[in-house]
């Protein structure tokens, strides 16, 4: 049951990024482009998102585990630091120009295009490297 | 520059989804469902529990889109942005940047949003500013 509801999970979230739109790069670009031609589409996706998924997370947090696995795992750090917002940055930078992040370029890769598959590809270097030289430093640390 | 249609049905159909695809990971299994976090976690090739639950979501996702290709949504619709060069930099700063930022669009954007997380409220601000200021400057001053 567990499985399945994980897959669910997934198919729903694959099924949303596409139906909303946000599997065209030049929509996503479109709705960034507030001072051209505006494509307002996006906040509808992330208002209901939001809205659908606070009033979930307000009824399943009355529960003290989730329903087949023994705990919530939550974030626990509270820290407004350089490298949250460094990162949220260089993110910002990559999905404004190329219109892409990472669920519908990872939800894209069935269309089989060309540059669904590269753009995965060099995430995916970018994530290792970057968990690469994390894990470095973490380890001189200790 | 290709004009796109604004779809806000289809929209907000697709939102909810992503909402509901969230509260269903974290009412089963307790889990963000962050995709990055998600994809970068199979990257590890850790074969343990984590990469197994991760492998699943991600398999799910492929079959979601998949099935809306199959169904309803028109895949020719799709334009793409500039040249191989820059996918490969989009790629990169993206695949850096939501590893040190701890996250994208769904896992602050959606879900530490929806739990209050000042983390991702000040991550959200960031990412949606830069990604607005990088449209701004390529498109309205050095005009691609």
């Amino acid at each position: 049951m567990g499985r399945l509801a994980i897959l669910l999970s997934g198919l729903l979230f694959g099924t949303g990024v596409t139906v909303s739109g946000m599997v065209n790069p030049m929509k996503v670009l479109n709705f960034l482009d507030i001072f051209g031609q505006w494509d307002a589409t996006l906040i509808f996706v992330m208002g209901a998102g939001l809205i659908v998924t606070s009033l979930g997370y307000q009824i399943i947090f009355r529960r003290s585990a989730p329903l087949f696995a023994t705990s919530f795992r939550l974030p626990t750090s509270q820290d407004i630091d350089t490298k949250l917002l460094g990162g949220a940055a260089l993110f910002g930078l990559g999905w404004g120009i190329s219109g892409f992040c990472p669920g519908p370029a990872i939800a894209s890769l069935v269309f089989g295009r060309m540059e669904s598959i590269t753009f995965v590809l060099a995430m995916s270097a970018g994530m290792i490297l970057t968990k690469q030289i994390q894990n470095r430093a973490q380890t001189s640390k200790a | 520059m290709t004009i796109t249609e604004f779809t806000p049905l289809t929209g907000l159909l697709g939102g909810a989804l992503i909402g509901l695809s969230a509260v269903l990971l974290m009412a089963g299994h307790g889990r963000i469902a962050g995709a990055s976090g998600i994809f970068a976690g199979l990257l590890t090739l850790k074969f343990d529990e984590e990469f197994n639950w991760q492998l699943v979501f991600i398999v799910g996702m492929l079959i979601g889109a998949a099935f809306s290709a199959l169904s309803f949504f028109d895949t020719s619709s799709i334009t793409f942005n500039g040249g191989p060069l820059t996918t490969i930099a989009g790629g990169l700063f993206v695949g850096v940047g939501t590893v040190l930022g701890s996250g994208c669009t769904s896992g602050h954007g959606i879900c530490g949003l929806s739990r209050f997380s000042k983390r991702s409220l000040a991550a959200t601000c960031t990412f949606m500013a830069v990604a607005i200021l990088t449209v701004f400057v390529t498109r309205h001053v050095l005009g691609a």
